[in-house]
Protein backbone atom coordinates (compact mmCIF):
# COMPACT_ATOMS: atom_id res chain seq x y z
CA UNK A 1 0.00 0.00 0.00
CA UNK A 2 1.13 3.03 -0.99
CA UNK A 3 1.64 6.50 1.19
CA UNK A 4 -1.31 8.06 -0.17
CA UNK A 5 -3.59 5.11 -0.05
CA UNK A 6 -2.85 4.39 3.73
CA UNK A 7 -3.92 8.14 4.11
CA UNK A 8 -6.60 8.22 2.93
CA UNK A 9 -8.58 4.79 4.80
CA UNK A 10 -6.19 5.59 7.69
CA UNK A 11 -6.04 3.53 10.55
CA UNK A 12 -3.37 0.92 10.22
CA UNK A 13 -0.70 2.88 9.12
CA UNK A 14 0.83 4.99 12.04
CA UNK A 15 3.17 8.58 11.61
CA UNK A 16 6.38 8.56 12.84
CA UNK A 17 9.03 10.66 13.14
CA UNK A 18 10.42 12.08 9.61
CA UNK A 19 14.58 11.85 9.84
CA UNK A 20 16.19 15.23 8.37
CA UNK A 21 16.81 14.13 4.54
CA UNK A 22 19.43 15.87 2.33
CA UNK A 23 17.49 16.22 -0.92
CA UNK A 24 19.32 19.84 -1.57
CA UNK A 25 20.04 19.65 -5.12
CA UNK A 26 16.30 18.15 -5.83
CA UNK A 27 14.91 21.20 -4.02
CA UNK A 28 17.11 23.75 -5.82
CA UNK A 29 16.73 22.49 -9.03
CA UNK A 30 12.42 22.31 -8.08
CA UNK A 31 12.74 25.81 -6.99
CA UNK A 32 14.66 26.90 -10.04
CA UNK A 33 12.49 24.98 -12.51
CA UNK A 34 9.33 26.39 -10.21
CA UNK A 35 10.47 29.96 -11.12
CA UNK A 36 12.00 29.71 -14.37
CA UNK A 37 8.24 28.54 -15.50
CA UNK A 38 6.59 30.86 -13.44
CA UNK A 39 8.42 34.07 -15.13
CA UNK A 40 8.16 32.58 -18.62
CA UNK A 41 4.42 32.42 -18.49
CA UNK A 42 4.78 36.02 -17.45
CA UNK A 43 6.66 37.07 -20.40
CA UNK A 44 5.35 40.64 -19.90
CA UNK A 45 7.77 40.69 -16.82
CA UNK A 46 10.35 39.46 -18.47
CA UNK A 47 10.14 42.09 -21.98
CA UNK A 48 9.81 45.20 -19.59
CA UNK A 49 13.31 45.04 -18.29
CA UNK A 50 14.61 44.55 -22.03
CA UNK A 51 12.11 47.32 -23.69
CA UNK A 52 12.98 50.14 -20.39
CA UNK A 53 16.87 49.30 -21.90
CA UNK A 54 16.00 50.20 -25.52
CA UNK A 55 13.80 52.74 -24.91
CA UNK A 56 16.44 54.90 -22.02
CA UNK A 57 19.09 54.31 -24.95
CA UNK A 58 16.94 55.76 -27.57
CA UNK A 59 16.23 58.55 -25.77
CA UNK A 60 20.56 59.60 -25.44
CA UNK A 61 20.67 60.24 -29.34
CA UNK A 62 17.43 62.21 -29.37
CA UNK A 63 18.13 64.29 -26.38
CA UNK A 64 21.89 65.00 -26.23
CA UNK A 65 23.09 64.97 -30.10
CA UNK A 66 22.71 62.76 -32.60
CA UNK A 67 26.63 63.26 -33.21
CA UNK A 68 28.51 60.06 -33.08
CA UNK A 69 32.01 61.03 -31.56
CA UNK A 70 30.05 62.66 -28.68
CA UNK A 71 28.04 59.37 -28.68
CA UNK A 72 30.75 57.20 -28.93
CA UNK A 73 32.58 58.86 -25.64
CA UNK A 74 29.95 58.37 -23.17
CA UNK A 75 28.53 55.40 -25.15
CA UNK A 76 30.09 52.48 -22.14
CA UNK A 77 28.95 54.56 -19.26
CA UNK A 78 25.10 54.69 -21.02
CA UNK A 79 25.52 51.76 -21.82
CA UNK A 80 26.14 50.33 -18.13
CA UNK A 81 23.81 52.98 -16.02
CA UNK A 82 20.87 52.12 -18.49
CA UNK A 83 21.19 48.44 -17.78
CA UNK A 84 21.79 48.93 -14.22
CA UNK A 85 18.72 50.66 -13.72
CA UNK A 86 16.58 48.33 -15.76
CA UNK A 87 17.79 45.46 -13.79
CA UNK A 88 16.71 47.24 -10.58
CA UNK A 89 13.08 47.57 -12.06
CA UNK A 90 12.53 43.88 -11.86
CA UNK A 91 14.08 43.43 -8.32
CA UNK A 92 11.18 44.61 -6.35
CA UNK A 93 9.15 41.31 -7.67
CA UNK A 94 11.53 39.29 -6.94
CA UNK A 95 10.03 37.58 -3.52
CA UNK A 96 7.11 40.37 -3.99
CA UNK A 97 4.50 36.96 -5.77
CA UNK A 98 6.12 34.60 -3.20
CA UNK A 99 5.59 36.77 0.07
CA UNK A 100 1.70 37.80 -1.14
CA UNK A 101 0.74 34.22 -1.94
CA UNK A 102 2.60 32.42 0.80
CA UNK A 103 5.04 30.17 -0.90
CA UNK A 104 7.99 32.15 1.06
CA UNK A 105 6.82 31.41 4.34
CA UNK A 106 7.04 27.53 2.93
CA UNK A 107 10.40 28.28 1.83
CA UNK A 108 11.75 29.67 5.13
CA UNK A 109 10.02 26.39 6.78
CA UNK A 110 12.12 24.05 4.43
CA UNK A 111 14.52 22.52 6.55
CA UNK A 112 17.58 22.87 3.27
CA UNK A 113 19.57 26.32 3.72
CA UNK A 114 17.74 28.71 2.98
CA UNK A 115 20.78 30.59 1.87
CA UNK A 116 21.29 28.24 -1.14
CA UNK A 117 18.07 28.03 -2.43
CA UNK A 118 17.41 32.07 -2.70
CA UNK A 119 20.48 31.66 -4.69
CA UNK A 120 18.21 29.52 -7.49
CA UNK A 121 15.75 32.61 -7.47
CA UNK A 122 18.55 34.98 -7.97
CA UNK A 123 19.31 32.63 -10.35
CA UNK A 124 16.59 33.05 -12.47
CA UNK A 125 16.41 36.98 -11.57
CA UNK A 126 19.74 37.10 -13.41
CA UNK A 127 18.86 34.45 -16.35
CA UNK A 128 15.86 36.29 -17.32
CA UNK A 129 17.22 39.57 -16.67
CA UNK A 130 21.08 40.05 -16.30
CA UNK A 131 21.87 38.14 -19.04
CA UNK A 132 18.76 39.11 -21.91
CA UNK A 133 20.59 42.72 -21.17
CA UNK A 134 23.94 41.52 -21.99
CA UNK A 135 23.55 39.83 -24.94
CA UNK A 136 20.71 42.78 -26.31
CA UNK A 137 23.63 45.81 -25.08
CA UNK A 138 25.88 45.29 -28.33
CA UNK A 139 22.67 45.85 -30.58
CA UNK A 140 22.19 48.96 -28.63
CA UNK A 141 25.89 50.29 -28.86
CA UNK A 142 25.08 50.29 -32.62
CA UNK A 143 22.62 53.20 -32.00
CA UNK A 144 25.33 55.02 -29.74
CA UNK A 145 28.03 54.16 -32.66
CA UNK A 146 29.94 52.27 -30.02
CA UNK A 147 33.49 51.69 -31.38
CA UNK A 148 34.15 48.10 -33.04
CA UNK A 149 36.10 45.73 -30.87
CA UNK A 150 34.58 47.02 -27.65
CA UNK A 151 31.10 44.85 -28.12
CA UNK A 152 32.10 41.39 -26.93
CA UNK A 153 33.78 43.03 -23.54
CA UNK A 154 30.58 44.81 -23.60
CA UNK A 155 28.40 41.76 -23.16
CA UNK A 156 31.20 39.95 -21.61
CA UNK A 157 31.30 42.47 -18.77
CA UNK A 158 27.21 43.19 -18.37
CA UNK A 159 26.81 39.73 -18.15
CA UNK A 160 29.26 38.93 -15.31
CA UNK A 161 28.14 42.53 -14.03
CA UNK A 162 24.48 41.87 -13.69
CA UNK A 163 25.20 39.04 -11.63
CA UNK A 164 26.56 40.67 -8.86
CA UNK A 165 23.68 43.09 -9.46
CA UNK A 166 21.32 40.59 -9.13
CA UNK A 167 22.83 38.83 -6.09
CA UNK A 168 23.57 42.33 -4.23
CA UNK A 169 20.25 43.65 -4.97
CA UNK A 170 18.46 40.82 -3.92
CA UNK A 171 19.57 41.66 -0.52
CA UNK A 172 17.18 45.00 -0.75
CA UNK A 173 14.10 42.84 -2.19
CA UNK A 174 14.37 40.57 0.49
CA UNK A 175 14.56 43.73 2.99
CA UNK A 176 11.85 45.61 1.46
CA UNK A 177 9.67 42.72 0.59
CA UNK A 178 7.21 43.15 3.79
CA UNK A 179 6.74 46.62 2.83
CA UNK A 180 3.59 47.51 0.56
CA UNK A 181 5.58 50.31 -1.22
CA UNK A 182 9.10 49.22 -1.24
CA UNK A 183 10.15 50.07 -4.48
CA UNK A 184 11.54 53.53 -3.71
CA UNK A 185 13.08 52.29 -0.86
CA UNK A 186 15.07 49.39 -2.75
CA UNK A 187 16.42 51.57 -5.08
CA UNK A 188 17.96 54.15 -2.76
CA UNK A 189 19.35 51.12 -0.48
CA UNK A 190 21.09 49.16 -3.35
CA UNK A 191 21.93 51.67 -5.96
CA UNK A 192 24.91 52.86 -3.60
CA UNK A 193 25.81 49.18 -3.43
CA UNK A 194 25.67 49.11 -6.95
CA UNK A 195 28.81 51.53 -7.68
CA UNK A 196 31.96 49.72 -7.96
CA UNK A 197 30.19 46.98 -10.08
CA UNK A 198 29.94 50.03 -12.37
CA UNK A 199 33.01 51.46 -12.03
CA UNK A 200 34.88 48.21 -13.36
CA UNK A 201 31.75 47.34 -15.82
CA UNK A 202 32.02 50.77 -17.54
CA UNK A 203 35.93 50.96 -16.94
CA UNK A 204 36.22 47.48 -19.08
CA UNK A 205 34.50 48.46 -22.11
CA UNK A 206 36.31 52.24 -21.80
CA UNK A 207 39.85 49.99 -21.16
CA UNK A 208 38.16 48.00 -24.88
CA UNK A 209 37.73 51.37 -26.61
CA UNK A 210 41.04 53.15 -25.76
CA UNK A 211 42.88 49.68 -26.72
CA UNK A 212 44.23 49.45 -23.10
CA UNK A 213 44.06 45.87 -21.32
CA UNK A 214 40.47 44.71 -20.00
CA UNK A 215 41.70 41.73 -18.22
CA UNK A 216 42.02 43.47 -14.80
CA UNK A 217 38.69 45.26 -15.34
CA UNK A 218 37.15 42.00 -16.07
CA UNK A 219 39.56 40.30 -13.19
CA UNK A 220 37.75 42.95 -10.62
CA UNK A 221 34.07 41.94 -11.76
CA UNK A 222 34.96 38.62 -11.46
CA UNK A 223 36.18 38.69 -7.99
CA UNK A 224 33.35 41.25 -6.96
CA UNK A 225 31.01 38.12 -8.18
CA UNK A 226 32.93 35.48 -6.42
CA UNK A 227 32.25 37.48 -3.15
CA UNK A 228 28.72 38.33 -3.78
CA UNK A 229 27.92 34.48 -4.75
CA UNK A 230 29.47 33.96 -1.29
CA UNK A 231 27.73 36.49 1.45
CA UNK A 232 24.85 37.70 -0.83
CA UNK A 233 23.18 34.08 0.15
CA UNK A 234 23.36 34.29 3.25
CA UNK A 235 22.84 37.89 3.63
CA UNK A 236 19.14 37.35 1.28
CA UNK A 237 18.23 34.55 4.12
CA UNK A 238 18.71 36.76 7.09
CA UNK A 239 16.46 39.57 5.60
CA UNK A 240 13.91 37.04 4.63
CA UNK A 241 13.87 36.28 7.87
CA UNK A 242 13.52 40.27 9.31
CA UNK A 243 11.00 40.98 6.68
CA UNK A 244 8.55 37.84 7.87
CA UNK A 245 8.99 38.25 11.10
CA UNK A 246 7.83 42.34 10.83
CA UNK B 1 9.62 -0.04 11.48
CA UNK B 2 11.96 2.56 11.71
CA UNK B 3 15.27 3.39 9.29
CA UNK B 4 17.44 2.80 12.74
CA UNK B 5 19.24 6.38 11.93
CA UNK B 6 19.52 9.19 14.41
CA UNK B 7 18.50 9.35 17.67
CA UNK B 8 15.25 7.73 18.64
CA UNK B 9 13.59 7.83 21.65
CA UNK B 10 10.42 6.17 23.07
CA UNK B 11 7.97 8.53 24.74
CA UNK B 12 7.56 8.16 28.14
CA UNK B 13 4.63 9.43 30.50
CA UNK B 14 1.37 9.42 28.97
CA UNK B 15 0.44 7.13 26.00
CA UNK B 16 -1.63 6.83 23.33
CA UNK B 17 -3.14 3.60 22.62
CA UNK B 18 -2.63 3.90 18.63
CA UNK B 19 0.71 4.66 19.56
CA UNK B 20 2.34 1.44 19.99
CA UNK B 21 4.56 2.14 17.25
CA UNK B 22 5.30 5.81 17.10
CA UNK B 23 8.30 7.25 18.26
CA UNK B 24 8.55 10.73 20.49
CA UNK B 25 6.67 13.70 18.70
CA UNK B 26 6.80 16.11 21.17
CA UNK B 27 6.36 20.19 21.10
CA UNK B 28 6.81 22.04 24.26
CA UNK B 29 6.36 25.66 25.33
CA UNK B 30 7.61 27.09 28.56
CA UNK B 31 6.32 29.86 29.64
CA UNK B 32 5.78 31.52 26.56
CA UNK B 33 4.64 35.34 25.73
CA UNK B 34 4.38 37.76 23.05
CA UNK B 35 3.57 41.62 23.18
CA UNK B 36 2.24 42.88 20.13
CA UNK B 37 2.08 47.05 20.00
CA UNK B 38 2.34 47.29 23.91
CA UNK B 39 -0.35 44.63 24.85
CA UNK B 40 0.60 40.74 25.78
CA UNK B 41 -0.74 38.71 23.27
CA UNK B 42 -0.39 35.83 25.77
CA UNK B 43 1.72 35.47 28.65
CA UNK B 44 3.03 32.69 30.60
CA UNK B 45 1.68 29.98 28.09
CA UNK B 46 2.89 26.64 28.77
CA UNK B 47 1.76 23.84 26.13
CA UNK B 48 2.76 20.64 25.96
CA UNK B 49 1.44 18.74 22.24
CA UNK B 50 1.87 15.34 22.04
CA UNK B 51 1.70 12.56 19.17
CA UNK B 52 -2.01 11.70 19.06
CA UNK B 53 -3.46 15.14 19.59
CA UNK B 54 -5.43 17.38 18.14
CA UNK B 55 -4.90 20.67 19.46
CA UNK B 56 -7.40 23.39 18.64
CA UNK B 57 -6.52 27.03 19.37
CA UNK B 58 -9.45 29.22 20.13
CA UNK B 59 -10.00 33.16 20.10
CA UNK B 60 -11.78 35.90 19.08
CA UNK B 61 -10.24 37.97 16.36
CA UNK B 62 -6.57 39.08 17.36
CA UNK B 63 -6.36 37.37 20.13
CA UNK B 64 -2.95 35.89 18.88
CA UNK B 65 -4.03 32.70 17.42
CA UNK B 66 -2.02 33.34 14.09
CA UNK B 67 1.07 34.66 15.86
CA UNK B 68 0.97 31.48 18.11
CA UNK B 69 0.55 28.96 15.24
CA UNK B 70 3.69 31.00 13.82
CA UNK B 71 6.07 31.15 16.91
CA UNK B 72 5.59 27.45 17.37
CA UNK B 73 6.08 26.61 13.46
CA UNK B 74 9.64 28.49 14.16
CA UNK B 75 8.62 31.32 11.50
CA UNK B 76 8.52 34.48 14.71
CA UNK B 77 11.38 35.45 16.78
CA UNK B 78 10.06 37.91 18.66
CA UNK B 79 8.66 36.07 21.37
CA UNK B 80 9.72 34.87 25.03
CA UNK B 81 10.27 32.10 26.90
CA UNK B 82 11.25 28.61 25.60
CA UNK B 83 10.32 26.01 23.00
CA UNK B 84 11.52 22.40 22.87
CA UNK B 85 11.12 19.76 20.12
CA UNK B 86 11.82 16.40 21.10
CA UNK B 87 12.63 17.67 24.76
CA UNK B 88 15.43 19.32 22.75
CA UNK B 89 15.97 23.15 22.62
CA UNK B 90 14.34 24.20 19.72
CA UNK B 91 17.53 26.07 18.37
CA UNK B 92 19.53 22.44 18.49
CA UNK B 93 16.80 20.41 17.28
CA UNK B 94 15.25 22.95 14.38
CA UNK B 95 16.65 20.94 11.67
CA UNK B 96 14.91 17.72 12.92
CA UNK B 97 11.90 19.94 13.73
CA UNK B 98 11.13 21.57 10.35
CA UNK B 99 11.67 17.96 8.46
CA UNK B 100 8.42 16.80 10.80
CA UNK B 101 6.68 19.97 10.12
CA UNK B 102 4.00 20.60 7.73
CA UNK B 103 2.26 24.31 8.23
CA UNK B 104 -0.04 25.90 6.23
CA UNK B 105 -0.68 29.26 7.22
CA UNK B 106 -3.61 32.55 5.68
CA UNK B 107 -2.12 32.17 2.37
CA UNK B 108 -2.46 29.19 1.09
CA UNK B 109 1.01 29.18 -0.86
CA UNK B 110 -0.64 27.64 -4.39
CA UNK B 111 1.32 29.91 -7.44
CA UNK B 112 -1.65 31.04 -9.48
CA UNK B 113 0.33 30.97 -12.72
CA UNK B 114 0.93 27.29 -12.00
CA UNK B 115 -1.46 24.10 -12.65
CA UNK B 116 -2.10 21.91 -9.30
CA UNK B 117 0.06 19.63 -10.34
CA UNK B 118 2.65 21.90 -10.81
CA UNK B 119 2.39 23.31 -7.69
CA UNK B 120 2.58 19.85 -5.71
CA UNK B 121 6.19 19.05 -7.73
CA UNK B 122 7.46 22.07 -5.79
CA UNK B 123 6.27 20.84 -2.46
CA UNK B 124 7.34 17.08 -3.11
CA UNK B 125 10.71 18.06 -4.39
CA UNK B 126 10.84 20.53 -1.03
CA UNK B 127 9.98 17.51 1.01
CA UNK B 128 12.54 15.60 -0.51
CA UNK B 129 10.33 13.50 -2.01
CA UNK B 130 11.26 11.65 -5.59
CA UNK B 131 9.18 13.02 -8.76
CA UNK B 132 5.69 10.60 -8.34
CA UNK B 133 3.83 12.23 -10.43
CA UNK B 134 0.90 9.37 -9.66
CA UNK B 135 1.16 10.31 -6.01
CA UNK B 136 0.41 13.86 -7.11
CA UNK B 137 -2.50 12.37 -9.36
CA UNK B 138 -4.28 10.86 -6.07
CA UNK B 139 -3.46 13.36 -3.74
CA UNK B 140 -5.30 16.12 -6.04
CA UNK B 141 -8.26 13.37 -6.83
CA UNK B 142 -8.01 12.87 -2.84
CA UNK B 143 -9.41 16.12 -1.88
CA UNK B 144 -11.55 16.18 -4.68
CA UNK B 145 -9.78 17.86 -7.80
CA UNK B 146 -10.17 15.34 -10.28
CA UNK B 147 -10.27 16.61 -13.19
CA UNK B 148 -8.50 20.30 -12.20
CA UNK B 149 -5.07 19.03 -12.52
CA UNK B 150 -3.88 20.77 -15.33
CA UNK B 151 -5.99 24.17 -14.76
CA UNK B 152 -3.57 27.34 -14.03
CA UNK B 153 -4.71 27.38 -10.50
CA UNK B 154 -5.70 31.00 -10.70
CA UNK B 155 -8.74 29.64 -12.63
CA UNK B 156 -9.68 27.92 -9.88
CA UNK B 157 -11.64 29.25 -6.95
CA UNK B 158 -10.63 30.10 -3.64
CA UNK B 159 -11.44 26.62 -1.64
CA UNK B 160 -10.09 24.70 -4.90
CA UNK B 161 -6.98 26.43 -4.01
CA UNK B 162 -7.44 25.92 -0.75
CA UNK B 163 -7.66 21.98 -1.78
CA UNK B 164 -4.46 21.92 -3.85
CA UNK B 165 -2.68 23.06 -0.50
CA UNK B 166 -4.25 20.76 1.40
CA UNK B 167 -3.32 17.45 -1.02
CA UNK B 168 0.05 18.62 0.49
CA UNK B 169 -1.65 16.21 3.63
CA UNK B 170 -1.82 13.75 2.08
CA UNK B 171 0.91 13.56 -0.52
CA UNK B 172 4.18 14.45 1.76
CA UNK B 173 3.67 13.02 5.24
CA UNK B 174 4.96 14.61 7.94
CA UNK B 175 3.67 13.94 11.60
CA UNK B 176 3.29 17.20 12.82
CA UNK B 177 0.51 19.37 11.54
CA UNK B 178 0.21 23.31 12.49
CA UNK B 179 -2.44 24.93 10.09
CA UNK B 180 -3.67 28.23 10.31
CA UNK B 181 -7.35 28.29 9.43
CA UNK B 182 -7.69 25.15 7.53
CA UNK B 183 -11.74 25.20 6.80
CA UNK B 184 -11.48 29.00 4.68
CA UNK B 185 -13.50 28.31 1.84
CA UNK B 186 -13.98 24.88 2.08
CA UNK B 187 -17.11 23.71 1.27
CA UNK B 188 -19.73 21.76 3.91
CA UNK B 189 -18.33 18.39 2.45
CA UNK B 190 -14.78 19.54 2.08
CA UNK B 191 -14.99 20.55 5.78
CA UNK B 192 -16.33 17.11 6.86
CA UNK B 193 -13.59 15.24 5.08
CA UNK B 194 -10.98 17.27 6.26
CA UNK B 195 -12.08 17.28 10.22
CA UNK B 196 -12.40 12.91 9.53
CA UNK B 197 -8.58 13.73 8.02
CA UNK B 198 -7.39 15.66 11.09
CA UNK B 199 -8.69 12.76 13.48
CA UNK B 200 -7.49 10.36 11.68
CA UNK B 201 -3.82 11.63 11.41
CA UNK B 202 -4.01 12.06 15.00
CA UNK B 203 -5.37 8.61 15.89
CA UNK B 204 -2.16 6.83 13.11
CA UNK B 205 0.40 8.88 16.02
CA UNK B 206 0.59 12.14 13.90
CA UNK B 207 -0.09 15.38 16.20
CA UNK B 208 -2.56 18.41 14.74
CA UNK B 209 -2.22 21.74 16.31
CA UNK B 210 -5.08 24.02 14.23
CA UNK B 211 -6.87 27.73 14.51
CA UNK B 212 -10.64 27.79 13.47
CA UNK B 213 -13.64 29.51 14.22
CA UNK B 214 -15.33 25.96 12.69
CA UNK B 215 -16.92 23.90 15.73
CA UNK B 216 -15.08 20.65 15.54
CA UNK B 217 -16.63 17.37 16.64
CA UNK B 218 -15.37 16.46 20.08
CA UNK B 219 -13.77 13.51 20.10
CA UNK B 220 -11.04 12.08 22.66
CA UNK B 221 -8.16 13.25 20.84
CA UNK B 222 -9.33 17.04 20.96
CA UNK B 223 -7.72 19.10 23.18
CA UNK B 224 -8.62 23.13 23.32
CA UNK B 225 -6.48 26.08 24.11
CA UNK B 226 -7.94 29.13 25.00
CA UNK B 227 -6.46 32.89 23.84
CA UNK B 228 -7.75 36.49 24.03
CA UNK B 229 -7.55 38.91 26.62
CA UNK B 230 -3.66 38.61 27.69
CA UNK B 231 -4.98 35.35 30.04
CA UNK B 232 -4.53 31.61 28.79
CA UNK B 233 -6.58 28.57 29.39
CA UNK B 234 -5.42 25.41 28.86
CA UNK B 235 -7.99 22.98 29.49
CA UNK B 236 -9.48 19.76 27.67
Amino acid sequence: MSATDGSLSGGDMSVGHVEPQGGLTVAFCATLKRDLVLMLRRRSEVMNPLVFFAIVITLFPIGISPDPQLLAAIAPGLLWVAALLAALLSLDSLFRADYDDGSLEQLLLTPQPLALLTLAKVAVHWLLTGLPLALMAPLLGIMLALPAGSYLVLALSLALGTASLSLIGAIGAALTVGLSRGGVLLSLLVLPLYIPVLIFGAGAVQAAILGDGIMAHLAILGALLSLALCLAPWAIAASLRISING
Amino acid sequence: MTSGKGPLRVESGRKSPFLESALSLRLQAQNLACERDDRWLFRGLDLDIRAGEIVRVEGPNGSGKTTLLKILSGQLADYEGELYWDERPMRQARESFLSNLLYMGHAPGVKAALTPLENLAWYQAMAGQPRDEAARFAALEDVGLAGFEDLPAGQLSAGQQRRVALARLVLTPRPLWVLDEPFTAIDRDGVGALEQRLVEHARRGGCVLVTTHHELTPCAELRRIRLGGGGVDVGN
